[in-house]
Protein backbone atom coordinates (compact mmCIF):
# COMPACT_ATOMS: atom_id res chain seq x y z
CA UNK A 1 0.00 0.00 0.00
CA UNK A 2 1.00 3.24 -0.78
CA UNK A 3 1.87 5.32 2.08
CA UNK A 4 1.58 8.61 3.50
CA UNK A 5 -2.03 7.25 2.53
CA UNK A 6 -4.58 10.61 3.30
CA UNK A 7 -8.27 9.11 4.09
CA UNK A 8 -11.13 11.52 4.11
CA UNK A 9 -13.84 10.98 7.27
CA UNK A 10 -16.84 12.17 6.57
CA UNK A 11 -18.97 9.36 8.13
CA UNK A 12 -18.90 6.13 10.08
CA UNK A 13 -18.48 3.66 7.58
CA UNK A 14 -15.05 5.92 6.87
CA UNK A 15 -14.35 5.35 10.46
CA UNK A 16 -14.20 1.46 9.64
CA UNK A 17 -12.05 1.96 6.56
CA UNK A 18 -9.97 4.25 8.63
CA UNK A 19 -9.28 1.02 11.55
CA UNK A 20 -8.86 -1.47 8.42
CA UNK A 21 -6.04 0.88 7.04
CA UNK A 22 -4.28 1.72 10.06
CA UNK A 23 -4.41 -2.30 10.69
CA UNK A 24 -2.97 -3.23 8.05
CA UNK A 25 -0.01 -0.46 8.52
CA UNK A 26 0.65 -2.26 11.70
CA UNK A 27 0.99 -5.80 10.46
CA UNK A 28 2.60 -4.23 7.87
CA UNK A 29 4.88 -3.20 10.57
CA UNK A 30 4.67 -7.03 12.33
CA UNK A 31 3.40 -4.69 15.37
CA UNK A 32 2.76 -7.33 18.50
CA UNK A 33 -1.58 -8.31 18.74
CA UNK A 34 -1.89 -5.94 21.78
CA UNK A 35 0.05 -3.28 20.10
CA UNK A 36 -2.26 -3.18 16.93
CA UNK A 37 -5.11 -3.54 18.62
CA UNK A 38 -4.30 -0.61 21.25
CA UNK A 39 -3.30 1.65 18.17
CA UNK A 40 -6.47 0.65 15.88
CA UNK A 41 -8.24 1.40 18.60
CA UNK A 42 -7.08 4.98 19.42
CA UNK A 43 -7.44 5.66 15.81
CA UNK A 44 -10.74 4.45 16.45
CA UNK A 45 -11.19 6.64 19.19
CA UNK A 46 -9.58 9.74 17.07
CA UNK A 47 -11.52 9.33 13.93
CA UNK A 48 -14.83 9.75 16.04
CA UNK A 49 -14.04 12.60 17.40
CA UNK A 50 -12.91 14.35 13.88
CA UNK A 51 -16.37 13.34 12.49
CA UNK A 52 -18.80 14.21 15.82
CA UNK A 53 -16.68 16.88 16.97
CA UNK A 54 -14.96 18.51 13.69
CA UNK A 55 -18.06 18.37 11.28
CA UNK A 56 -15.51 15.42 9.45
CA UNK A 57 -12.06 15.75 7.79
CA UNK A 58 -9.22 13.73 7.36
CA UNK A 59 -6.36 11.32 8.36
CA UNK A 60 -2.88 10.68 7.14
CA UNK A 61 -1.50 7.39 7.65
CA UNK A 62 2.56 7.28 7.45
CA UNK A 63 5.53 5.25 8.86
CA UNK A 64 8.03 6.46 10.83
CA UNK A 65 11.30 5.35 10.37
CA UNK A 66 14.01 7.15 12.88
CA UNK A 67 17.11 4.30 11.89
CA UNK A 68 16.51 2.76 15.28
CA UNK A 69 12.96 2.06 15.49
CA UNK A 70 10.16 2.46 13.37
CA UNK A 71 6.79 3.51 14.26
CA UNK A 72 3.50 4.23 12.60
CA UNK A 73 2.09 8.33 12.69
CA UNK A 74 -1.39 9.16 12.36
CA UNK A 75 -2.52 12.76 11.87
CA UNK A 76 -5.74 13.82 12.18
CA UNK A 77 -6.87 17.21 10.79
CA UNK A 78 -10.45 18.58 11.03
CA UNK A 79 -11.47 22.51 10.81
CA UNK A 80 -14.14 22.04 12.88
CA UNK A 81 -15.09 24.52 15.83
CA UNK A 82 -11.88 23.85 17.92
CA UNK A 83 -11.38 23.12 21.41
CA UNK A 84 -11.51 26.09 23.60
CA UNK A 85 -9.93 24.37 26.48
CA UNK A 86 -7.46 21.85 25.58
CA UNK A 87 -6.02 21.14 29.33
CA UNK A 88 -9.78 20.63 30.49
CA UNK A 89 -10.51 18.39 27.26
CA UNK A 90 -7.51 15.65 28.07
CA UNK A 91 -8.56 15.08 31.39
CA UNK A 92 -9.63 11.84 32.41
CA UNK A 93 -13.33 12.02 32.27
CA UNK A 94 -14.31 14.53 30.41
CA UNK A 95 -16.57 14.55 27.96
CA UNK A 96 -18.76 16.75 25.86
CA UNK A 97 -20.64 14.01 23.47
CA UNK A 98 -22.44 11.78 25.82
CA UNK A 99 -19.20 9.31 25.66
CA UNK A 100 -17.42 7.63 28.46
CA UNK A 101 -15.29 10.26 28.82
CA UNK A 102 -12.19 8.61 27.95
CA UNK A 103 -11.77 10.14 24.49
CA UNK A 104 -8.53 11.78 24.63
CA UNK A 105 -7.08 11.09 28.02
CA UNK A 106 -7.59 7.11 27.23
CA UNK A 107 -6.41 7.38 23.81
CA UNK A 108 -3.16 9.41 24.46
CA UNK A 109 -2.39 6.27 27.63
CA UNK A 110 -2.61 4.10 24.36
CA UNK A 111 0.02 5.57 22.23
CA UNK A 112 3.64 7.02 22.72
CA UNK A 113 3.48 10.20 21.02
CA UNK A 114 0.35 12.41 21.57
CA UNK A 115 0.32 16.15 20.27
CA UNK A 116 -2.91 18.42 19.87
CA UNK A 117 -3.35 21.57 18.32
CA UNK A 118 -6.13 23.22 18.46
CA UNK A 119 -7.75 26.73 17.33
CA UNK A 120 -10.83 28.14 17.92
CA UNK A 121 -13.17 28.56 14.93
CA UNK A 122 -10.18 27.02 12.60
CA UNK A 123 -9.75 23.34 13.85
CA UNK A 124 -7.85 20.74 15.25
CA UNK A 125 -5.11 18.69 14.30
CA UNK A 126 -3.99 15.64 16.51
CA UNK A 127 -1.03 13.69 15.85
CA UNK A 128 -0.07 10.00 17.29
CA UNK A 129 3.14 7.59 16.72
CA UNK A 130 2.95 4.58 17.96
CA UNK A 131 6.61 2.62 17.75
CA UNK A 132 7.42 -0.78 17.54
CA UNK B 1 -29.93 -2.16 5.25
CA UNK B 2 -27.42 -4.06 7.46
CA UNK B 3 -28.34 -6.26 10.28
CA UNK B 4 -26.91 -8.20 13.42
CA UNK B 5 -28.68 -11.50 13.72
CA UNK B 6 -30.46 -11.96 17.03
CA UNK B 7 -30.93 -15.67 18.24
CA UNK B 8 -33.48 -16.93 20.29
CA UNK B 9 -32.96 -19.77 22.49
CA UNK B 10 -35.27 -20.63 24.88
CA UNK B 11 -35.74 -17.94 26.98
CA UNK B 12 -32.10 -16.02 26.20
CA UNK B 13 -30.96 -14.55 23.08
CA UNK B 14 -28.00 -14.88 21.59
CA UNK B 15 -26.35 -12.28 19.26
CA UNK B 16 -22.64 -13.12 17.79
CA UNK B 17 -20.97 -9.90 16.43
CA UNK B 18 -18.77 -11.21 13.76
CA UNK B 19 -18.07 -7.47 11.58
CA UNK B 20 -16.35 -4.54 12.74
CA UNK B 21 -19.76 -2.71 13.28
CA UNK B 22 -19.69 1.15 12.11
CA UNK B 23 -21.45 3.41 14.96
CA UNK B 24 -24.82 2.91 13.14
CA UNK B 25 -25.00 -0.53 12.98
CA UNK B 26 -24.12 -0.28 16.77
CA UNK B 27 -27.10 1.55 17.27
CA UNK B 28 -29.18 -0.76 15.22
CA UNK B 29 -27.77 -3.54 17.48
CA UNK B 30 -29.46 -1.85 20.47
CA UNK B 31 -32.74 -1.11 19.63
CA UNK B 32 -33.22 -4.53 17.53
CA UNK B 33 -32.27 -6.13 21.02
CA UNK B 34 -34.06 -3.94 23.25
CA UNK B 35 -37.27 -4.27 21.14
CA UNK B 36 -36.41 -8.33 21.16
CA UNK B 37 -36.32 -8.78 24.76
CA UNK B 38 -39.83 -6.94 25.04
CA UNK B 39 -41.31 -9.31 22.54
CA UNK B 40 -40.19 -12.39 23.77
CA UNK B 41 -39.97 -11.84 27.39
CA UNK B 42 -36.17 -12.88 27.01
CA UNK B 43 -34.19 -13.62 30.76
CA UNK B 44 -31.36 -13.38 29.55
CA UNK B 45 -28.64 -12.07 27.04
CA UNK B 46 -25.74 -13.42 26.09
CA UNK B 47 -23.40 -10.88 23.55
CA UNK B 48 -20.51 -12.50 21.96
CA UNK B 49 -17.90 -10.81 21.07
CA UNK B 50 -14.99 -13.13 20.19
CA UNK B 51 -14.51 -12.37 17.01
CA UNK B 52 -14.22 -8.32 17.55
CA UNK B 53 -10.71 -7.22 17.65
CA UNK B 54 -10.95 -3.88 18.89
CA UNK B 55 -13.64 -2.43 21.58
CA UNK B 56 -13.53 1.43 21.80
CA UNK B 57 -15.19 3.54 24.12
CA UNK B 58 -18.31 4.17 21.70
CA UNK B 59 -18.85 0.21 21.70
CA UNK B 60 -18.10 -0.13 25.29
CA UNK B 61 -21.06 2.19 25.66
CA UNK B 62 -23.17 0.30 23.86
CA UNK B 63 -22.57 -2.41 25.77
CA UNK B 64 -23.30 -1.09 28.67
CA UNK B 65 -26.50 0.54 27.73
CA UNK B 66 -27.55 -2.96 26.27
CA UNK B 67 -26.74 -4.23 29.91
CA UNK B 68 -29.05 -1.52 31.39
CA UNK B 69 -31.69 -1.40 29.57
CA UNK B 70 -32.09 -4.97 29.28
CA UNK B 71 -32.00 -4.86 33.56
CA UNK B 72 -35.15 -2.23 33.14
CA UNK B 73 -36.48 -5.09 30.95
CA UNK B 74 -35.91 -7.73 33.45
CA UNK B 75 -32.98 -9.41 32.05
CA UNK B 76 -29.40 -10.27 32.75
CA UNK B 77 -26.78 -9.68 30.06
CA UNK B 78 -23.25 -11.31 29.87
CA UNK B 79 -20.80 -10.54 27.28
CA UNK B 80 -18.74 -13.73 26.62
CA UNK B 81 -15.22 -14.19 24.58
CA UNK B 82 -13.63 -10.70 24.80
CA UNK B 83 -9.78 -10.87 23.33
CA UNK B 84 -6.88 -10.88 25.62
CA UNK B 85 -5.53 -7.73 23.71
CA UNK B 86 -9.13 -5.92 23.42
CA UNK B 87 -9.25 -6.38 26.91
CA UNK B 88 -5.48 -5.03 27.95
CA UNK B 89 -6.99 -1.80 25.40
CA UNK B 90 -9.93 -1.55 26.75
CA UNK B 91 -7.82 -1.14 30.26
CA UNK B 92 -5.16 0.92 29.57
CA UNK B 93 -8.22 3.25 27.88
CA UNK B 94 -9.13 3.38 31.40
CA UNK B 95 -12.68 1.18 30.64
CA UNK B 96 -13.19 -1.32 33.22
CA UNK B 97 -17.09 -1.67 32.38
CA UNK B 98 -18.18 -2.11 35.31
CA UNK B 99 -21.94 -3.49 35.84
CA UNK B 100 -21.52 -5.55 32.79
CA UNK B 101 -20.81 -9.65 33.16
CA UNK B 102 -18.40 -10.86 31.66
CA UNK B 103 -17.60 -15.18 30.84
CA UNK B 104 -14.96 -16.65 28.94
CA UNK B 105 -17.03 -18.64 26.21
CA UNK B 106 -21.13 -18.71 25.22
CA UNK B 107 -21.34 -22.59 26.96
CA UNK B 108 -19.89 -20.42 30.51
CA UNK B 109 -21.84 -17.37 29.96
CA UNK B 110 -25.10 -19.77 29.20
CA UNK B 111 -23.94 -21.30 32.93
CA UNK B 112 -23.40 -18.22 34.21
CA UNK B 113 -27.39 -17.27 33.20
CA UNK B 114 -29.08 -20.39 34.09
CA UNK B 115 -27.33 -20.46 37.68
CA UNK B 116 -28.56 -16.77 38.46
CA UNK B 117 -32.18 -18.14 37.64
CA UNK B 118 -31.45 -21.06 39.77
CA UNK B 119 -30.43 -18.69 42.61
CA UNK B 120 -27.54 -20.63 43.56
CA UNK B 121 -25.18 -17.92 44.08
CA UNK B 122 -22.47 -18.53 41.97
CA UNK B 123 -22.65 -15.38 39.43
CA UNK B 124 -19.97 -13.10 39.41
CA UNK B 125 -20.78 -9.33 38.68
CA UNK B 126 -18.35 -7.23 38.57
CA UNK B 127 -19.30 -3.98 40.36
CA UNK B 128 -19.80 -6.40 43.46
CA UNK B 129 -18.43 -4.61 46.88
CA UNK B 130 -15.56 -6.80 48.44
CA UNK B 131 -17.89 -8.08 51.57
CA UNK B 132 -20.33 -9.42 49.26
CA UNK B 133 -18.06 -11.25 47.32
CA UNK B 134 -16.67 -12.71 49.75
CA UNK B 135 -20.49 -14.22 51.00
CA UNK B 136 -21.02 -15.22 47.99
CA UNK B 137 -17.36 -17.75 48.21
CA UNK B 138 -18.91 -18.54 51.31
CA UNK B 139 -16.17 -16.58 53.42
CA UNK B 140 -17.36 -14.62 56.43
CA UNK C 1 48.46 14.67 -0.46
CA UNK C 2 46.36 11.84 -1.28
CA UNK C 3 47.64 11.28 -4.86
CA UNK C 4 51.22 10.95 -4.03
CA UNK C 5 50.16 8.00 -1.72
CA UNK C 6 52.35 5.45 -1.83
CA UNK C 7 51.20 3.32 0.66
CA UNK C 8 48.87 0.60 -2.18
CA UNK C 9 52.67 0.56 -4.14
CA UNK C 10 54.36 -0.61 -0.57
CA UNK C 11 51.80 -2.93 0.01
CA UNK C 12 52.21 -4.67 -3.08
CA UNK C 13 55.97 -4.92 -3.42
CA UNK C 14 56.20 -5.92 0.37
CA UNK C 15 53.05 -7.74 0.79
CA UNK C 16 55.18 -10.87 2.37
CA UNK C 17 57.56 -8.93 4.97
CA UNK C 18 54.85 -6.46 6.26
CA UNK C 19 52.83 -10.06 6.94
CA UNK C 20 55.61 -11.19 8.76
CA UNK C 21 56.21 -8.55 10.58
CA UNK C 22 52.95 -7.77 11.54
CA UNK C 23 52.18 -11.49 12.72
CA UNK C 24 55.35 -11.15 14.83
CA UNK C 25 54.02 -7.94 16.69
CA UNK C 26 50.51 -9.57 16.92
CA UNK C 27 52.12 -12.76 18.40
CA UNK C 28 54.35 -10.63 20.99
CA UNK C 29 51.89 -8.22 22.22
CA UNK C 30 49.00 -10.79 22.89
CA UNK C 31 48.84 -13.38 25.41
CA UNK C 32 45.69 -14.84 23.88
CA UNK C 33 48.04 -17.15 22.04
CA UNK C 34 46.06 -20.63 22.60
CA UNK C 35 42.75 -18.56 21.82
CA UNK C 36 43.22 -18.34 17.84
CA UNK C 37 44.89 -20.94 15.52
CA UNK C 38 48.25 -19.19 13.69
CA UNK C 39 46.89 -19.99 10.25
CA UNK C 40 43.49 -18.35 10.55
CA UNK C 41 44.92 -15.60 11.96
CA UNK C 42 47.55 -15.13 9.01
CA UNK C 43 44.45 -15.52 6.70
CA UNK C 44 43.07 -12.46 8.53
CA UNK C 45 45.79 -10.64 8.37
CA UNK C 46 46.47 -11.31 4.90
CA UNK C 47 42.99 -10.94 3.79
CA UNK C 48 43.41 -7.44 5.77
CA UNK C 49 46.63 -6.48 3.97
CA UNK C 50 44.61 -7.16 0.19
CA UNK C 51 41.70 -5.26 1.16
CA UNK C 52 43.76 -2.31 2.61
CA UNK C 53 45.50 -2.33 -0.90
CA UNK C 54 42.84 -2.19 -2.69
CA UNK C 55 40.67 0.66 -0.80
CA UNK C 56 43.42 2.84 -0.18
CA UNK C 57 44.30 2.60 -4.14
CA UNK C 58 40.73 3.07 -5.04
CA UNK C 59 40.14 6.18 -2.38
CA UNK C 60 43.49 7.65 -2.89
CA UNK C 61 41.92 11.32 -2.71
CA UNK C 62 39.67 11.00 -0.05
CA UNK C 63 41.55 9.10 3.43
CA UNK C 64 38.94 9.66 6.18
CA UNK C 65 35.73 8.32 5.07
CA UNK C 66 35.81 4.50 5.96
CA UNK C 67 32.20 4.33 5.57
CA UNK C 68 32.08 4.75 2.03
CA UNK C 69 31.54 1.73 -0.87
CA UNK C 70 35.20 1.61 -1.34
CA UNK C 71 35.33 0.43 2.20
CA UNK C 72 32.29 -2.19 2.13
CA UNK C 73 34.48 -5.21 1.90
CA UNK C 74 36.52 -4.24 4.62
CA UNK C 75 34.08 -3.72 7.48
CA UNK C 76 32.86 -7.03 6.29
CA UNK C 77 36.09 -8.54 7.24
CA UNK C 78 36.39 -6.31 10.56
CA UNK C 79 32.82 -7.17 11.36
CA UNK C 80 32.92 -10.70 11.22
CA UNK C 81 36.66 -10.76 12.72
CA UNK C 82 35.13 -8.86 16.06
CA UNK C 83 31.97 -11.14 16.30
CA UNK C 84 34.30 -14.13 16.55
CA UNK C 85 36.83 -12.06 18.77
CA UNK C 86 33.87 -11.47 21.46
CA UNK C 87 32.38 -14.90 21.15
CA UNK C 88 35.51 -16.01 21.79
CA UNK C 89 36.34 -13.82 25.36
CA UNK C 90 38.87 -11.55 23.72
CA UNK C 91 38.48 -7.74 25.28
CA UNK C 92 37.47 -4.74 23.22
CA UNK C 93 41.09 -4.13 23.27
CA UNK C 94 42.34 -7.05 22.27
CA UNK C 95 39.85 -7.01 19.31
CA UNK C 96 41.01 -3.58 18.25
CA UNK C 97 45.11 -4.21 18.55
CA UNK C 98 43.91 -6.51 15.57
CA UNK C 99 44.45 -3.35 14.15
CA UNK C 100 46.44 -1.20 15.54
CA UNK C 101 49.65 -3.46 15.64
CA UNK C 102 49.85 -3.06 12.09
CA UNK C 103 50.84 0.33 12.35
CA UNK C 104 54.29 -0.31 13.46
CA UNK C 105 55.16 -2.97 10.70
CA UNK C 106 53.59 -0.07 8.06
CA UNK C 107 55.46 3.03 9.35
CA UNK C 108 58.49 1.21 9.33
CA UNK C 109 58.54 0.25 5.90
CA UNK C 110 57.21 3.51 4.99
CA UNK C 111 60.54 5.15 6.46
CA UNK C 112 62.78 2.95 4.78
CA UNK C 113 60.82 3.39 1.92
CA UNK C 114 60.59 7.43 2.02
CA UNK C 115 63.94 8.57 3.59
CA UNK C 116 64.83 10.85 1.67
CA UNK C 117 61.49 12.58 1.09
CA UNK C 118 60.51 14.13 4.74
CA UNK C 119 57.07 15.86 3.50
CA UNK C 120 55.92 12.35 1.85
CA UNK C 121 56.78 10.35 4.95
CA UNK C 122 54.68 12.44 7.10
CA UNK C 123 51.61 12.62 4.75
CA UNK C 124 51.74 8.88 4.25
CA UNK C 125 52.06 8.31 8.08
CA UNK C 126 49.63 10.73 8.72
CA UNK C 127 46.98 8.89 6.33
CA UNK C 128 47.74 5.73 7.38
CA UNK C 129 47.51 6.59 11.26
CA UNK C 130 44.26 8.22 10.39
CA UNK C 131 42.76 5.22 8.33
CA UNK C 132 44.27 2.40 10.97
CA UNK C 133 42.78 4.44 13.80
CA UNK C 134 39.08 4.59 12.43
CA UNK C 135 39.09 0.98 11.76
CA UNK C 136 40.51 -0.04 15.14
CA UNK C 137 37.66 2.10 16.49
CA UNK C 138 35.03 0.15 14.43
CA UNK C 139 36.43 -2.71 15.32
CA UNK C 140 35.75 -1.59 18.65
CA UNK C 141 32.04 -0.45 18.15
CA UNK C 142 31.24 -4.07 16.32
CA UNK C 143 32.06 -5.64 19.47
CA UNK C 144 30.51 -3.06 21.66
CA UNK C 145 27.18 -3.89 19.80
CA UNK C 146 27.43 -7.71 19.53
CA UNK C 147 27.87 -8.05 23.12
CA UNK C 148 24.40 -5.80 23.50
CA UNK C 149 22.80 -8.05 21.06
CA UNK C 150 23.90 -11.30 23.70
CA UNK C 151 22.95 -9.51 26.37
CA UNK C 152 19.11 -8.38 24.79
CA UNK C 153 18.67 -12.03 23.93
CA UNK C 154 19.23 -12.60 27.32
CA UNK C 155 17.17 -10.43 28.63
CA UNK C 156 13.99 -11.58 25.98
CA UNK C 157 14.88 -15.30 26.90
CA UNK C 158 14.92 -14.67 30.63
CA UNK C 159 11.80 -12.81 30.25
CA UNK C 160 9.91 -15.44 28.73
CA UNK C 161 11.65 -18.40 31.73
CA UNK C 162 10.36 -15.84 34.17
CA UNK C 163 6.71 -15.78 33.21
CA UNK C 164 5.48 -19.46 33.87
CA UNK C 165 1.56 -20.33 33.60
CA UNK C 166 0.96 -23.31 35.45
CA UNK C 167 -2.66 -24.97 35.29
CA UNK C 168 -3.34 -26.26 38.92
CA UNK C 169 -6.25 -27.91 37.92
CA UNK C 170 -9.25 -27.98 35.69
CA UNK C 171 -10.06 -24.49 35.27
CA UNK C 172 -7.65 -23.39 37.54
CA UNK C 173 -4.08 -21.38 36.80
CA UNK C 174 -1.31 -20.18 38.82
CA UNK C 175 1.06 -17.36 37.58
CA UNK C 176 3.73 -17.36 40.40
CA UNK C 177 5.58 -14.39 39.78
CA UNK C 178 9.80 -14.30 41.10
CA UNK C 179 11.69 -10.94 41.08
CA UNK C 180 11.30 -7.76 40.02
CA UNK C 181 7.99 -6.50 38.31
CA UNK C 182 8.39 -3.56 36.22
CA UNK C 183 6.71 -2.21 33.11
CA UNK C 184 7.99 -3.94 30.30
CA UNK C 185 7.90 -7.54 32.61
CA UNK C 186 4.45 -6.90 34.10
CA UNK C 187 3.14 -6.48 30.11
CA UNK C 188 4.68 -10.10 29.17
CA UNK C 189 2.89 -11.14 32.48
CA UNK C 190 -0.11 -9.90 31.78
CA UNK C 191 -0.41 -11.04 27.96
CA UNK C 192 1.09 -14.64 28.72
CA UNK C 193 -1.53 -14.86 31.61
CA UNK C 194 -4.78 -13.72 29.82
CA UNK C 195 -3.72 -15.64 26.62
CA UNK C 196 -3.46 -19.01 28.87
CA UNK C 197 -7.38 -17.83 30.51
CA UNK C 198 -8.12 -18.18 26.76
CA UNK C 199 -6.96 -21.47 25.57
CA UNK C 200 -7.97 -23.61 29.03
CA UNK C 201 -10.97 -21.89 29.28
CA UNK C 202 -9.52 -20.93 32.83
CA UNK C 203 -12.35 -19.43 35.01
CA UNK C 204 -9.78 -18.58 38.14
CA UNK C 205 -6.02 -17.44 38.15
CA UNK C 206 -3.79 -17.15 40.89
CA UNK C 207 -1.43 -14.67 40.97
CA UNK C 208 1.34 -15.59 43.36
CA UNK C 209 3.95 -12.49 44.35
CA UNK C 210 5.69 -14.74 47.05
CA UNK C 211 8.85 -13.98 45.49
CA UNK C 212 8.42 -10.36 44.42
CA UNK C 213 10.83 -8.56 46.68
CA UNK C 214 8.61 -4.82 47.01
CA UNK C 215 6.17 -3.39 44.66
CA UNK C 216 6.08 0.29 43.95
CA UNK C 217 2.96 2.41 42.67
CA UNK C 218 3.32 0.83 39.49
CA UNK C 219 3.73 -2.77 39.86
CA UNK C 220 0.95 -2.50 41.85
CA UNK C 221 -1.55 -0.47 39.49
CA UNK C 222 -0.03 -3.04 36.66
CA UNK C 223 -1.11 -5.67 38.90
CA UNK C 224 -4.41 -3.92 38.98
CA UNK C 225 -5.12 -4.19 34.96
CA UNK C 226 -4.09 -7.59 35.03
CA UNK C 227 -7.04 -8.34 37.10
CA UNK C 228 -9.34 -5.63 35.57
CA UNK C 229 -8.44 -7.06 31.72
CA UNK C 230 -9.21 -11.02 33.32
CA UNK C 231 -12.50 -9.63 34.53
CA UNK C 232 -13.60 -8.23 31.16
CA UNK C 233 -12.62 -11.19 30.08
CA UNK C 234 -14.78 -13.20 32.24
CA UNK C 235 -11.88 -15.05 34.89
CA UNK C 236 -11.64 -14.00 38.45
CA UNK C 237 -8.04 -13.40 40.03
CA UNK C 238 -6.57 -14.11 43.52
CA UNK C 239 -3.59 -12.86 44.55
CA UNK C 240 -1.49 -14.54 46.95
CA UNK C 241 1.82 -14.39 48.97
CA UNK C 242 1.54 -10.81 49.84
CA UNK C 243 4.21 -10.13 52.36
CA UNK C 244 3.60 -8.11 55.74
CA UNK C 245 6.32 -5.30 54.29
CA UNK C 246 4.03 -5.57 50.69
CA UNK C 247 0.81 -5.41 52.86
CA UNK C 248 2.04 -1.56 53.99
CA UNK C 249 3.23 0.00 50.93
CA UNK C 250 0.11 -1.06 49.28
CA UNK C 251 -1.69 0.72 51.97
CA UNK C 252 1.13 4.11 52.33
CA UNK C 253 0.75 4.19 48.57
CA UNK C 254 -2.91 4.14 48.65
CA UNK C 255 -3.32 1.45 46.27
CA UNK C 256 -6.98 0.66 46.51
CA UNK C 257 -7.19 -3.15 46.36
CA UNK C 258 -10.36 -3.39 48.08
CA UNK C 259 -12.09 -5.42 45.01
CA UNK C 260 -9.44 -7.83 44.71
CA UNK C 261 -9.68 -11.04 46.63
CA UNK C 262 -6.57 -11.47 48.53
CA UNK C 263 -4.77 -14.37 50.30
CA UNK C 264 -1.65 -15.48 52.43
CA UNK C 265 -0.67 -18.14 50.89
CA UNK C 266 -0.49 -19.88 47.25
CA UNK C 267 -2.99 -22.86 49.38
CA UNK C 268 -5.16 -20.72 50.71
CA UNK C 269 -5.88 -19.40 47.44
CA UNK C 270 -5.95 -22.84 45.91
CA UNK C 271 -8.42 -24.07 48.24
CA UNK C 272 -10.55 -20.92 47.46
CA UNK C 273 -9.97 -21.42 44.06
CA UNK C 274 -11.25 -25.11 44.18
CA UNK C 275 -14.18 -23.73 45.86
CA UNK C 276 -14.89 -21.32 42.85
CA UNK C 277 -15.01 -23.76 40.54
CA UNK C 278 -17.13 -25.94 42.57
CA UNK C 279 -14.82 -29.06 44.11
CA UNK C 280 -13.33 -29.23 47.36
CA UNK C 281 -10.64 -31.12 49.19
CA UNK C 282 -11.70 -33.96 51.24
CA UNK C 283 -9.39 -35.67 53.75
CA UNK C 284 -9.70 -39.44 52.64
CA UNK C 285 -11.81 -41.62 54.90
CA UNK C 286 -9.73 -45.18 56.67
CA UNK C 287 -10.45 -48.22 54.34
Amino acid sequence: MERPEVMSIQSSADVVLVRQAVRQCAVDLKFSLVDQTKLVTAASELARNTLDYGGGGTVTIETVDTGDRRGVRLTFADQGPGIPNLELALKDGYTTGGGLGMGLSGTKRLVNEFDIVSKVGEGTVVTIIKWK
Amino acid sequence: MERIPILQMGEFLLVTIQVDMHDRLAMTLQDDLTNRISQVKARGVLIDISALEIVDSFIGRILGNIAKMAQVLDAQTVVVGMQPAVAITLVELGLSLTGIRTALNVEKGMALLTSTFNQDGTAIELSVLPRERADLYGET
Amino acid sequence: MGSTSKIPEILQHHEAELLSAWLQEITATSNRRGLLKEVELREECREFLSLFREAVRQNSTSTSDIQGIAWQEMRNLLTAISRSRSQKGFSPSETASFVFSFKQPLFEQLQRELAQDGQALVDNIWMATHLLDKLGLFTTEIYQKTREEVIRRQQEELMELSTPVVKLWDGVLALPIIGTLDSARTQVVMESLLQKIVETGSEVAIIDITGVPTVDTLTAQHLLKTITAARLMGADCIISGIRPQIAQTIVYLGVDLANVITKSSLADAFALALQRVGLKIVQRTQP
